[in-house]
């Protein structure tokens, strides 16, 4: 197997899905000659023609009609936003648009489309670059949102979304593009989309996360284990919409105990929505109450205080405590 | 400050016009070589589409419609213009463009439903290429560009028609749209209905530009303005265009000078606030109706005996219509849910269920 940073695992998938199947269009701002700004399109344009891989004018709501457009003509899309920060500009195509299609036209349409972003922080961008915006697409029905934390599963997770026949929204944290390297199969292997995965198992208390922070709260977990012997259960949610809640309840079942950990912002996230199921489907088990580890609730700060307002292995031990100490 | 600086200016836009208000020819050359039964259908068409709209106001304030968009005035636009597509070319309407779709193949009956807000309303059937009403004011501009991106793609001679109001022009996505489209040179064909009112704002205070139709200029594709109350002059630009478009030779705008004559839509606008019944005379003495007919009579193709039948049968169809759509068994919240996604992931099955239970 090849060892891959994330960077080249989601370029492989992008290239396995091409030669797969004819309907599947690459394109965004710079995804052509330039292979895109973090050259997670690198080479494709030369291997597949201008036809299938190209750049679009500079214009994220534009890019968010085209797909639309071409969904509805046979085509399967996969669209860039260059940052996800610009996710704003193509808001209505995505919630009030793609993830209508089938509902508006009583499932005559749809909207067979995945859009890939980088997203998150701690790669000191310039403003409105970095952000954690995924809970946003949370609150909207019809869109399913994946975010994978290592090159295995971007990949897999990528060959899922494009072959799913409703929008798909899949970012990709900036920090992990390049961080480390991981086993990746070549050709094609999915992994399904809504499906959780048990990064680390352990019976004293259970970390439900996604993305870089399943890195973080990896770390935080050996220290853990370090400093008390606790033995900690690290759940990497990879979907965040659909949320596997069966995965969560099985867990907390065993460990009785739960914090979840976001790189985003406090506030009505992904975290509290974790929080809302496990009170519905495992109150009872609980022995004590699920704390969040979080950013604070303001906007995404400059590059010089990024580092500290960004959640660390320290900040999450302190919550593994507290819950442990309850 | 220089004196010899001298800004760019968009060419003087000439009205493209076939008919006067009486209805005789006032250019020859533009005159449409239409066969007399498809004259006949023209005319046929826009008696029936005013039948209907009067109707259908009726309907809404009885309460037996929803949401109502009024058309009439704008029937030369509407009815021309789509009388020069193909079966396979693909309409992407604006709220107020259901005559497009449903002279497209939409039966009526699911322009009522669609009206009521029943789901079945948008499910189009298979070979019928139109796209539900957009209620996002230019969301269709963009995908339009898509759509016809995707012909351009696939080789298929079809073209993508959508339709948008004077006031959608100042929405930043018929800029992306038409810029796309001019970009990729693809077989898009844009018409903005200028009815002179985005609900009460005038298009003297929507922009500074002296038409719409040279908007195309900054797009790089080519721009017409017509008289949108002739409904041959719509006929003729629009069957240059979409031809053009057909063949490869790229995207198009239409500037449609029309006016309508009821209220923004049926749910509580006023036109009295913000318009003056000297105007509105003023515009019904172009009315597309009586001018095509005054022409098709001194053809003798048409006659009141003529006209009073299609009012008799578009009455007859609107009440079949009706009744299919009264007849529909309703939406249900299960329904609603299945039509969230391909597969229903758990917690919508666990929701469905629960709604299911309560017999919902």
């Amino acid at each position: 197997m090849a060892q891959m940073t994330m960077i080249q695992a989601i370029n492989d998938a992008l290239r396995v899905e091409l030669e797969r199947d004819e309907t599947v269009l690459v394109f965004g701002e710079d995804v052509g000659k330039n292979g895109g700004v973090f050259r997670a399109t690198d080479g494709l344009q030369k291997q597949f023609g201008k036809e299938r891989v190209f750049d679009t004018p500079l214009a994220e709501s534009g890019i968010g009609g085209l797909a639309i457009g071409l969904g509805l003509t046979g085509f399967r899309p996969v669209m860039e936003i260059q940052f996800f920060g610009f996710v704003f500009e193509v808001m209505d195509s995505i919630a009030s648009q793609m993830a209508r299609m089938r509902y508006r036209s009583g499932g005559r349409y749809h909207s067979p489309i995945t859009i890939r972003s980088p997203f998150g922080g701690g790669v000191k961008t310039p403003e409105l670059h970095a952000d954690s915006l995924e809970g946003l697409m949370l609150q909207t029905p019809g869109l399913k949102v994946v975010i994978p934390s290592n090159p295995y599963d971007a990949k897999g997770l990528l060959i899922s979304a494009i072959r799913d026949n409703d929008p798909v929204v899949f970012l990709e944290h900036m920090k992990l593009y390049r961080s480390f390297r991981g086993e990746v199969p070549e050709g094609e292997y999915t992994i399904p989309i809504g499906k959780a995965n048990i990064v680390k198992e352990g019976e004293d208390v259970t970390i439900i996360t996604y993305g870089a922070m399943v890195h973080t709260s990896l770390k935080a977990a050996e220290q853990i284990e370090k400093e008390r012997g606790a033995k900690v259960e690290v759940i990497d949610l990879r979907t965040i919409s659909p949320i596997d809640i069966d995965t969560i309840v099985q867990s907390i079942e065993k460990t009785n105990r739960a914090i979840v950990v976001q790189e985003a912002q406090k506030q009505s996230g992904v975290a509290a929505e974790v929080i809302a199921q496990i009170n519905e489907k495992a109150i009872l088990h609980l022995e004590a109450p699920v704390l969040r580890v979080t950013a604070p609730d303001t906007v995404y700060p400059f590059g010089m205080i990024e580092d500290k307002w960004l959640p660390d292995p320290n900040r999450v031990v302190k919550a593994i405590n507290q819950v442990l100490d309850f | 400050m220089s004196k010899q600086l001298k800004p760019i200016r968009a060419e003087k836009v000439e009205t493209i016009r076939v008919l006067d208000a009486d209805g005789k020819v006032i250019s020859p050359d533009l005159e449409p070589k239409l066969s007399d039964a498809e004259l006949r259908e023209l005319m046929r068409r826009m008696v029936f589409t005013r039948v209907w709209d009067q109707r259908a106001i009726s309907l809404n304030r009885q309460g037996r419609l929803g949401f109502y968009a009024p058309v009439a005035g704008q029937e030369a636009t509407m009815i021309g213009s789509q009388f020069a597509l193909k079966k396979e070319d693909f309409i992407l309407p604006s709220y107020r463009d259901i005559p497009q779709i449903v002279w497209h193949g939409l039966p009526l009956y699911q322009a009522f439903l669609y009206s009521r807000g029943h789901q079945h309303g948008g499910q189009i059937p298979e070979d019928v290429n139109v796209l539900m009403p957009q209620i996002i004011i230019g969301a269709q501009i963009i995908q339009t560009a898509g759509v016809a991106l995707g012909f351009k793609k696939k080789g298929e001679k079809r073209v993508a028609v959508t339709y948008i109001g004077d006031g959608g022009t100042s929405q930043g996505d018929f800029y992306e749209g038409i810029n796309f489209a001019g970009a990729y040179h693809v077989p898009a064909v844009f018409v903005i209905q200028n009815n002179q009112y985005a609900i009460s704002v005038p298009v003297e205070l929507q922009t500074a530009a002296e038409t719409l139709a040279q908007k195309a200029v900054a797009a790089g594709i080519p721009g017409y303005q017509v008289d949108g109350m002739d409904v041959l002059a719509v006929y003729t630009v629009m069957k240059e265009v979409v031809e053009k478009a057909r063949n490869g030779e790229g995207p198009a705008l239409i500037e449609s000078l029309t006016y309508r004559y009821g209220p923004h839509t049926m749910a509580g606008d006023d036109p009295t606030r913000y318009r003056s019944n000297e105007e509105l005379d003023e515009w019904e003495k172009n009315d597309p109706l009586i001018r095509f007919r005054k022409y098709l009579e001194a053809k003798g193709l048409w006659s009141e005996e003529d006209e009073n039948k299609v009012i008799e049968e578009a009455k007859e169809e609107i009440n079949k219509a009706l009744k299919q759509a009264d007849e529909t068994e309703k939406m249900t919240i299960p329904q609603l849910i299945d039509s969230m996604f391909e597969t229903l992931p758990a917690h919508l099955e666990e929701q469905k269920a629960e709604y299911e239970k309560a017999g919902e």
